[in-house]
């Protein structure tokens, strides 16, 4: 995992610049400014409509800013061609907060769906059927490829949808709200799923999320291989930032102590004391 | 001031640029054969017996309406020609294309709808495709190449079912002259005006259905609402079309 090491700096792997989204009073984000380097997890918390999935849907280019300018991997894309936004999209991951999951086709179509049709990709067709099942495994769903997305719980689909983020095997992971409406032990599944997501491969993360607990994991849990169980990081290892989102602005933004010591009584609603 | 004409201006924008981009991606690739012809079986074969149904009866309806007008001038034999005109000029086209209104406009504007709202869309854009190509296109084309030949259909069967109730029921005329007149009526451009029609139709049928689709926000609740408003629409146009469509065919 080569971040930010104290001499040289990783490069950006998502940059917003002053961006805004809507018009006038319907004005849904404000002067957003963050950047998120390589091997960064960024937790990213807000109120409900506070702007945190539209953020998300700018990064992937699904919606265009009004104004401002947005960066991924170093290159600018506030006015990318729908053609070449094909091409960025290759190189990210993402779970949708709706899941996203096409109901018209089975768990094994639906995770293979990436690897079938992201042009860049290349990926061989032969293989195609060995890294879903590979990417089931991992969310310890292997057995439900025949499966069509309406016969899973919650829970389930909500794992799909990671193993088909992960499937690509994509230098940026975006989950956009992965525990929402879920009990705690199956949240906890999860998010252990995201960490060792994350640590596998050393890919930048960047989270939604409503639950403090989500992102004290992401923070402070690192996933180790010998063992496969999360065991908790030496301080700051896993260069945690976090952004609050509030009505469209930012009311914060910075590292995990940062966000710990915060005495803003908005941002302190959603740290755990 | 006009302010109340801004949304349905915005729409209608929409509107043409889906349409625009989904005629121009006709002969560019990708292609998904596979969704192409699972549309064309949903809407040709599924609107089979609805199709065949309308068809067979409006064309008995025709011929009972008009035997007793046709009884006070004496013109009983005439009833073929009346009804193969009518069938093949305007009631196959419009019947049928009500009808796929009905069943698929609809039906598009709600899966389409539904995925809108499920993030099925953005999740396919995310995932290295283009809904026009893959959702739009298909059911362009599979309406464009299925709906003339259930016109066809319904028009024959149409005239079945006039020559059942001219000859058999009523007894206003012989099969054989019942069959001459009616194919003697026909001229070229009552065929070219009933093969026109339901490609035109087609076109606007499925767009329209697309367009709601995609335009659905709101939930559940947006998908029934988009559901209701892309069968309006597009029954309305149907109807607004042929006029249009008649028109430039009698003026020519
Ligand atoms: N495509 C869009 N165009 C215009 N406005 C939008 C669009 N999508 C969302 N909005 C508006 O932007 C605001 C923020 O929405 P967003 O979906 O980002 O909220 P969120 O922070 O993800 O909330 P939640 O936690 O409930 O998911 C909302 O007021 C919403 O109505
Ligand atoms: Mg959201």
């Amino acid at each position: 995992m080569a971040a930010t090491g104290n001499n040289g700096i990783a490069p950006v792997v998502m940059a917003f610049d002053e961006v805004c989204f809507g018009e006038g009073g319907e004005q849904a984000l404000h002067n957003i400014s963050f950047d998120v380097r390589r091997g960064e997890t960024l937790i990213i918390h807000g109120a409900a409509a506070s702007g945190k999935t539209l953020i998300l849907k700018l990064a992937l280019g699904l919606l265009k800013p009004t104004r401002g300018r947005i960066f991924l991997f170093d290159r600018d894309v506030t006015r990318l061609a729908e053609r070449e936004w094909f091409d960025m999209r290759s190189r990210v991951g993402v779970l949708f907060q709706e899941g996203g999951l096409f109901d018209s086709l089975s768990i094994e179509e639906n995770v293979a769906y990436p690897l079938l049709n992201q042009r860049l990709l290349h990926f061989p067709e032969e293989q195609v059927h060995d890294r879903v099942e590979q990417s089931l495994e991992f969310v310890e769903l292997g057995h439900t490829l025949e499966k069509f997305p309406s016969e899973l719980s919650g829970g389930m689909r909500r794992r799909v949808g990671i193993a088909r983020a992960i499937v690509t095997q994509p230098e940026l992971l975006l989950y956009d709200s992965p525990t929402a409406g879920l009990d705690p032990i199956t949240a906890n599944t999860i998010m252990a799923l995201i960490v060792k997501g994350r640590d596998v491969r050393g890919a930048t993360t960047v989270m939604v999320t409503h639950r403090h607990q989500d992102g004290e994991i992401l923070a402070r849990y690192r996933f180790d291989e010998r063992t496969s169980t999360l065991v908790p990081a030496l301080e700051d290892s896993t260069h945690t930032r976090y952004l609050v989102l509030r009505e469209g602005s930012v009311a914060f933004l910075g590292s995990s102590a940062e966000f710990d010591a915060s005495k803003d009584p908005y941002v302190t609603m959603f740290a755990s004391r | 001031m006009f302010e109340f004409l801004k949304s349905p201006v915005l729409a209608f924008q929409e509107f043409i640029r889906l349409s625009g981009r989904a005629i121009a991606g006709i002969p560019r690739k990708p292609y998904y054969m596979d969704d192409l012809f699972i549309q064309m079986d949903l809407i040709g074969v599924g609107s089979l017996p609805v199709v065949i149904l309308t068809g067979f009866f409006s064309g008995a309806v025709m011929a009972l309406q008009m035997s007793r007008a046709l009884q006070t001038y004496g013109a009983t034999s005439q009833v073929g020609t009346i009804v193969s005109i009518t069938l093949v000029r305007e009631m196959g086209p419009v019947l049928t294309a009500l009808m796929v209104a009905g069943r698929n406009s609809s039906g598009m504007a709600s899966e389409i709808g539904s995925m809108k709202v499920t993030e099925q869309i953005d999740a396919m854009r995310a995932l290295g495709t283009d809904p026009v190509m893959k959702l739009v296109k298909p059911r362009l084309i599979a309406t464009a190449f299925v709906l003339p030949l259930l016109t066809i259909l319904a028009d024959f069967v149409g005239l079945i079912g006039g020559w059942v109730v001219a000859c058999y029921m009523l007894h206003l005329t012989t099969g054989q002259q019942f069959w001459e007149s009616a194919w003697r009526a026909l001229q070229y451009d009552d065929i070219a005006q009933g093969l026109v029609k339901p490609f035109v139709f087609a076109i606007v049928l499925s767009l329209v259905g697309c367009h709601y689709g995609m335009q659905t926000t709101g939930g559940t609740q947006g998908v029934g609402r988009a559901t209701t408003q892309a069968m309006v629409v597009a029954s309305v146009s149907v109807v607004v079309l042929t006029f249009v469509i008649g028109r430039i065919f009698t003026s020519l």
